[in-house]
This record gives C-alpha cells, sequence and structure tokens, in this order.
C-alpha cells in the first residue's frame, strides 16, 4: 500500500515536471517572475545562511580544538578540518537541508495558498500553463542563487574559524596555515555541483506539494510540513549519491 | 453561444451532475441557481474545462472544449473571463497589476497601451485610485470589483461568475449584479453566473437554470419563477418570509 502510493506520488510529480518543464509562453513575464524569485529565495535567505554558518564554522573550529588536538598533531589541524568540513558537507549539504525548510516551507505554503485561493485556477482559465508560469521561475531562480549561498556559506564558515583565533580560542597562525593546507579545488566544485541538484530537490518538491493542495489552510500547513521533510530524506539519500560519484 | 448536452460528472463513483442539458445565450445573464451541494460549482468548472465531464459536451458556438487541442483549448480560455468567490486576486501584485496581467501575457500592445486599458477597466468598475493597492488592502466589495476589470481587460466573449456576491452585503451585493450585468449588455457577452442570491435572481437574471442535487429541476425566466409550480423550487426561492410575502402579495 505504502509502496503503491509512493509510486502513485512519484508519477504525479513526474507529471507535473513535464508540465512545469514547457517554455514560457511569455518571456518578458517570465524574466519578472524569475529575478523576482531570486530577490524572495536567493537574497532572502542570505543572512540565516551567513548567519548559521559563521557560527558553525567557530564551533567546528572550537570542537576539533578541545577534542582532537593534542601535541601529536600538527597546529594547523584544526583549521584544515573546519575547512574541509565546511567545504565538502555543511555548505552544501546542510546548508541546503537548512534552505529546505526556510525556502522550502515558503515555496510550498506560497503555491499552496495560490491553490487553495483558486489564484490558479484563475491561471488555467485565462489559458496560462499555471505549473510552468507558478514553478518554472522558483526552481530557475533557486538554481541560480545556491551556488552564491554555498559560496557565502563557506566563507562565513571560514571567518567564524578564524574569528575564535581572535578570542583567543586558537592561534591565529594554525588557522590561517590550515585553511590554506592542502587545498584541493574539486572540493569547491563538488559542493557547487551537489548544491545545483539540491536547490532543484527543494525548489520541485516543494512546488510539487503546493500545487497538489487540496482543501484549506490546515492543508496548505500539512503540505507545508510534507514538502520539508520530502525535501530533506531526498536530499540526503541524494548526498550519499552524489558524494560517492563525485570524489 | 454555450450549449451542454448530458453533461455528467461523478467523483470516486459519486454521481454530482446527472445529465445536465442547457443553452447559455448571447448576450445575456444566464444564472446557475441551487441550493449549496446542488453541483452548481462544478457544473461551472465543467463548462469553463477546469474539470472535464465524466460524459456529455460542452460546446461553444458548436465546438466541443474537450475535443480541442492544447492550442485550441488555451485559445478559447483566452476568449474568457472569470470571477471567483473568493476574487482570486494575485496577492504579490498590485490592483493595476493583477488587471493588466491577462494584457501583459496575451496582447501585443506596448506598456503604455497596457496601463491605459487596465486604468480604463478599473474606471468601468468605479476602482480608479485603487490601482497602486494590494488585494489584502482593499475590501471584498473592492475586490470583485477588481476581479471584474480583470475579466474584461481582454474583451472576452464568455464571462463566468461564480458566486460573486458571496459575503458581501445586500447593497454591495447588488452594485455587482449591476456591474455583470451592464457589462454583459455593453460586450454581447454570454454571461453565466452561479448564485444562490436572490436579489440577483430578481435582478439580473434573463434566463435561469435550477439545480437540485445535480439534476436540472427548472429553467425559465425571473418572471416565470414567481408562478412556478415546481415544489423544489419553490421550496428553495421563497424559504425567505421576504419573498413569501412578496409571492403572496403578487398573488
Amino acid at each position: 500500500m505504502y509502496i503503491s502510493d509512493s509510486i502513485a506520488t512519484f508519477g504525479r510529480y513526474l507529471q507535473l515536471m513535464w508540465r512545469v518543464l514547457a517554455l514560457p509562453e511569455r518571456w518578458r513575464m517570465f524574466g519578472r517572475e524569475y529575478v523576482k524569485e531570486m530577490a524572495s529565495l536567493g537574497v532572502d535567505s542570505l543572512g540565516i545562511v551567513v548567519l548559521i554558518s559563521f557560527f558553525i564554522g567557530a564551533v567546528i573550529c572550537i570542537q576539533i580544538k578541545l577534542n582532537i588536538a593534542s601535541p601529536w598533531m600538527p597546529g594547523w589541524t584544526t583549521g584544515y578540518t573546519t575547512r574541509e568540513i565546511m567545504l565538502l558537507e555543511f555548505s552544501s549539504s546542510i546548508m541546503c537541508l537548512i534552505l529546505a525548510g526556510k525556502v522550502g516551507s515558503n515555496i510550498a505554503s506560497e503555491i499552496g495558498t495560490m491553490k487553495v485561493t483558486q489564484q490558479i485556477d484563475a491561471l488555467e482559465i485565462m489559458g496560462v500553463n499555471s505549473a510552468s508560469f507558478v514553478i518554472l521561475p522558483k526552481i530557475a531562480a533557486l538554481i541560480t542563487m545556491i551556488p552564491f549561498l554555498v559560496i557565502f556559506s563557506a566563507l562565513m564558515g571560514f571567518i567564524g574559524a578564524y574569528a575564535t583565533s581572535l578570542v583567543g580560542v586558537i592561534n591565529v597562525d594554525d588557522v590561517t596555515a590550515g585553511l590554506q593546507h592542502d587545498f584541493n579545488q574539486w572540493y569547491v566544485w563538488m559542493s557547487l555541483i551537489k548544491s545545483l541538484f539540491f536547490a532543484f530537490i527543494i525548489s520541485s518538491v516543494s512546488a510539487f506539494y503546493g500545487y497538489t493542495v487540496e482543501g484549506g489552510s490546515f492543508d496548505v500547513g500539512k503540505a507545508s510540513t510534507d514538502a520539508v521533510v520530502s525535501s530533506s530524506i531526498l536530499i540526503l539519500f541524494s548526498d550519499i549519491f552524489l558524494t560517492s560519484m563525485l570524489s | 453561444m454555450i450549449e451542454l448536452k448530458q453533461i455528467r460528472k461523478a467523483f470516486d463513483g459519486r454521481e454530482v451532475l446527472k445529465g445536465i442539458d442547457a443553452v447559455f445565450e448571447d448576450g445575456k445573464t444566464n444564472l446557475i441557481i441551487g441550493q449549496s451541494g446542488s453541483g452548481k460549482t462544478v457544473l461551472i468548472k465543467n463548462v469553463v474545462g477546469l474539470y472535464v465531464p465524466t460524459s456529455g459536451q460542452v460546446l461553444y458556438d458548436g465546438r466541443d472544449i474537450n475535443a480541442m487541442t492544447k492550442k485550441e483549448k488555451a485559445l478559447i480560455h483566452r476568449e474568457m473571463g472569470m470571477i471567483f468567490q473568493s476574487a482570486a486576486l494575485f496577492d504579490s501584485m498590485s490592483v493595476l497589476e493583477n488587471v493588466m496581467f491577462p494584457l501583459d501575457m496575451f496582447s501585443d500592445m506596448n506598456t503604455a497601451d497596457r496601463i491605459k486599458r487596465a486604468k480604463y477597466c478599473l474606471s468601468r468598475v468605479n476602482l480608479a485610485g485603487a490601482e497602486d493597492k494590494f488585494p489584502g488592502e482593499i475590501s471584498g466589495g473592492m475586490q470583485k470589483r477588481a476581479a471584474i476589470a480583470r475579466a474584461i481587460a481582454l474583451n472576452p466573449k464568455y464571462l463566468f461568475c461564480d458566486e460573486p456576491n458571496s459575503g458581501l452585503d445586500p447593497k454591495t451585493s447588488i452594485v455587482i449584479d449591476q456591474l455583470i450585468h451592464s457589462i454583459t449588455k455593453e460586450y454581447n457577452m454570454t454571461t453565466v453566473v452561479n448564485t444562490h442570491d436572490m436579489n440577483s435572481v430578481m435582478g439580473i437574471g434573463e434566463k435561469i437554470i435550477y439545480l437540485a442535487n445535480g439534476v436540472k429541476e427548472w429553467e425559465g425566466t425571473k418572471d416565470q419563477i414567481m408562478s412556478s409550480t415546481n415544489e423544489s423550487l419553490n421550496s428553495f426561492i421563497f424559504a425567505s418570509d421576504l419573498f413569501r410575502k412578496v409571492k403572496e402579495a403578487n398573488h
């Protein structure tokens, strides 16, 4: 029963994506919505990304210093480990999990409200492909903005780690050396590539839950929760595959 | 002209519409009346193509909307305007942007002409001055008027209204009814209004269809309704003391 329901839901998701990935009817209108969504989904998320990344970078650095550092380890280990954790997992996967909560619930509740207040029906009556008009700019905007958010996240994590040296937790030269030690550029690309997949998952899955809402405000709330839970689970699963494929 | 032939619609095996035949004529305000749950909204959604009937045909000037290609369907939708129960204005857009939306999507006018046309439509529904307000900042009656302005922006051939007076006070309801009626005449549109508001029936009902439990029970004009002997219709129409007294006074 559960498996057949899941397959049916996946089928409906694919059907919706088939409608979403149609060419926009008016590029002018698509462009307007696209820019609006880049601001709403990307720029408006910058604050939370910066704040969380700064503190997580700082905390990782402190934890490693306290738990791993020993006289047998080189001084740069703390900074180096912080950098690798930020680049390889936090700035792409964990940050996208956080965004699944913020952006995913935003997308699902916005589209869900449009559905229950008949705004989606109004678009259909006008002869507009509502799925493409409402969802495509959101997917395109999040995919465009996510690399910038990932880069900001990593940078803020490094700054957070560096900040711990300013309050005397760790030696400033050790952090600087660690952040620069044995840098592998591919890790940045890997992080960016993974985030593009996660951005598609967050935006399309959340939009699916919002677009298929039936009922009222209670159902919009439920769709919003389902969107966050499903996006998070899919991000975690795909992270395993992407990491093993890209490493 | 819109013609319905034996429209049936079932959800999960439960039949909501049980073979509706009807004709909605050009230049007339056609009313679909009936109690809540009688199938009015389902019928109008079948007519506009939001639902596909289980069986039967919806003919627009002889062409079945459900047999049309995707492109033909999109074109016929551009000839429709619809006013929803909740007005269904786009929250994220101002009143002016809402009215401009169909023009932005489907007209080749330049920006100045689109703004001019949208402002004309807003003035036609007495909403001049509310252009920059957002739907959340205006009253329910103003939202309905803005929805009418958006519906007529592209000079539609067909206008559909799903309970346009729902949630409005009697005075505002009359204003909305008169507006729909005068616009119907002005543009010679085929207008179909879903309502259970008896003031609308008596005020603008040129042709009335009465639905009960998914069946067309009665069809006629507002003058014929007063002398109808259909029991189900009479129990619906004359449920209120006021209309009962009007009927008694007429007799």
